[in-house]
């Protein structure tokens, strides 16, 4: 099963670490992401610029606005998503607590959601198959 | 015995096991309960009519779980196909049936759950309860409860929950979560939060059948330490409230009233917990339950060990509320003004100052001391904060007596 994983982190706390244990903690990183990737539980996974690069997106009055930063007024900023295969939640959570990240800030791991019916039947709607 | 009052005895007794079981061979609840309750159905039928099956309890799991597919194939559903196929899961032997129950108590009680529904499936699925029950004993309404339920068995079938006891290393943690749902619903029971009633019995004693269940399946220090503490604090139920519902505290108690057996098999487990030296907190409040129980008369009450125990305990699990129930110690074991400094102290660090116990302890050290305009002032502050009648009452009436008893 898949699992989505939000790990979170205070950008202030990042950046008052020194370069040595910021070199550190990264390299403790990278070292389980190769873990995860060589037994197969890394399937994709990215990290984010910080949150003031973003461009936030939403639907008002009839149109698209767009706005700086993310919506949420909260010290924790999403930091990075992974993509993990697991058995099931306890297995999410097992790799999820060994990863060093998980120091850094909380962590959401969320199943992800499977709409291959949901696109099937948007797909007969649409005319491309037949049911 | 009749097949009727044999089904009958079986069903109080054995349905809990047999729901485990047909939860992880279906890997659905709503599935599991339909088919127990077909598989009792088919017995009533059939039983009277071929004789009783030579390992009822086996029977009912695998004719359970042929009615759950029965059920599935009516609906078409590709799952069936797939149970089907896995007929030899079906478990021969008692100590995997038990293993089902310990599993079903786990995934209940699981830290991703929100802690409310926690107790609600624990209740509904572990102890048997109806939603009607629940809702009763905690308050609120069918459709509230049922909503958690329903929300909670969600979860656990979309985020993949899995079915299983937690390995050793994980086993600490998640079963301080388990011991914290069964803890919570004795308190529940023991000290209602809010109600016409100070106790409500029946929680209690699930709470109990829970720990018991637990002691019997997985017996850890912790525990075996909770069991204890429950069954020492419910020995005092009778002697807790008067006839008519007045709260009386632990050193008015009429200690004839307490029950012995209970304590007995309190005090043991306490000591067998502690034997282990790999106690936690439960064991240690059980050890302080202990001391009280132990002691013929308030007076004779062993505070110098009371005091030794709570500050191990502080050590463990630092809080305001041990610290507070130190300081209750303290004041038997030195003296009042001891007490009362401790909980000047802990309500100038801004702590506890809207917990009603907080100012009625300190109401009555002022009290004893003599300092009156103090002490009205102090169980004034406790009266507006407290939420249930019969503490509101004692708190009434405490103030009464010493506005009459005059400054």
């Amino acid at each position: 099963m898949k699992y989505i994983c939000l790990g979170y982190i205070d950008p202030n706390k990042f950046a008052s670490w020194s370069d040595e244990e910021r070199n550190s903690k990264m390299d403790d990183c990278f070292r389980y992401d190769d873990v995860l990737r060589k037994n197969g539980n890394f399937t994709g996974g990215e990290a984010l610029q910080p949150p003031d690069t973003a461009a936030t997106l939403r639907w008002t009055n009839g149109k698209v606005a767009v706005t700086d930063g993310p919506f949420a007024e909260t010290k924790e900023q999403l930091g990075g998503i992974m993509i993990l295969e697991a058995r099931d939640l306890n297995h999410a959570i097992e790799l999820i607590s060994n990863h060093p990240g998980v120091t850094f800030g909380p962590w959401e791991i969320r199943p992800a959601a499977d709409l291959s019916e949901m696109i099937h039947e948007s797909e007969v709607r649409r005319g491309k198959v037949s049911k | 015995m009749s097949e009727h009052a044999l089904l009958d005895s079986l069903y109080r007794n054995e349905s809990g096991r047999i729901l485990a079981t047909l939860i992880r061979l279906l890997g659905d609840f709503d599935l599991a309960e339909e088919a127990m309750h077909d598989a009792f159905s088919a017995a009533l039928m059939q039983w009277p009519r071929d004789g009783v099956p030579e390992n009822p309890r086996s029977w009912l799991v695998s004719t359970g779980r042929f009615k759950a597919i029965d059920a599935l194939r009516r609906r078409a559903r590709f799952e069936a196909m797939e149970l089907a196929a896995h007929t030899d899961d079906v478990p021969a032997h008692d100590d995997e049936i038990e293993d089902d129950r310990l599993r079903l108590i786990f995934v209940c009680c699981h830290p991703a759950l929100a802690p409310e529904a926690r107790v609600a499936l624990t209740l509904r699925e572990v102890c048997g309860l109806t939603t009607e029950e629940i809702a009763r004993a905690f308050l609120t309404t069918a459709p509230t409860l049922a909503q958690r339920i329903v929300r909670a068995k969600s979860k656990i079938r979309d985020a993949k929950l899995p079915y299983q006891v937690p390995s050793q290393a994980e086993l600490p943690e998640r079963l301080g979560a388990v011991l914290h749902v069964v803890y919570l619903v004795f308190n529940e029971g023991y000290f209602a939060t809010s109600g016409a009633t100070v106790t409500r019995a029946d929680l209690s004693s699930e709470a109990i059948r829970l720990g018991r269940l637990l002691h019997d399946l997985l017996p850890e220090p912790e525990v075996i330490g909770l069991l204890a503490l429950m069954l020492l604090q419910e020995s005092r139920r009778a002697a807790r409230t008067s006839a008519a519902g007045d709260v009386i505290l632990l050193e008015h108690q009429d200690r004839a009233l307490w029950n012995r057996d209970q304590i007995e098999e309190g005090i043991a487990l306490v000591e067998r917990a502690l034997s282990t030296r790999r106690f936690g907190a439960y064991t240690l409040q059980g050890a302080i339950a202990a001391v009280h129980a132990e002691a013929k008369t308030a007076a004779e009450t062993d505070w110098a060990q009371i005091v030794a125990l709570y500050n191990a305990l502080l050590r463990i699990e630092p809080s305001p509320v041990v610290e507070l129930n130190r300081a209750a110690a303290v004041a038997m074991h030195e003296g009042p003004e001891a007490g009362l400094r401790l909980i000047d102290e802990i309500l100038a660090r801004g702590e506890l100052g809207a917990y009603h116990l907080a100012h009625s302890a300190r109401a009555d050290l002022l009290r004893r001391l003599g300092r009156i305009a103090e002490a009205r002032e102090a169980y004034e502050k406790a009266l507006a904060l407290a939420e249930q009648e019969p503490t509101k009452k004692f708190l009434a009436d405490r103030l009464s007596k010493i506005a009459s008893s005059g400054d």
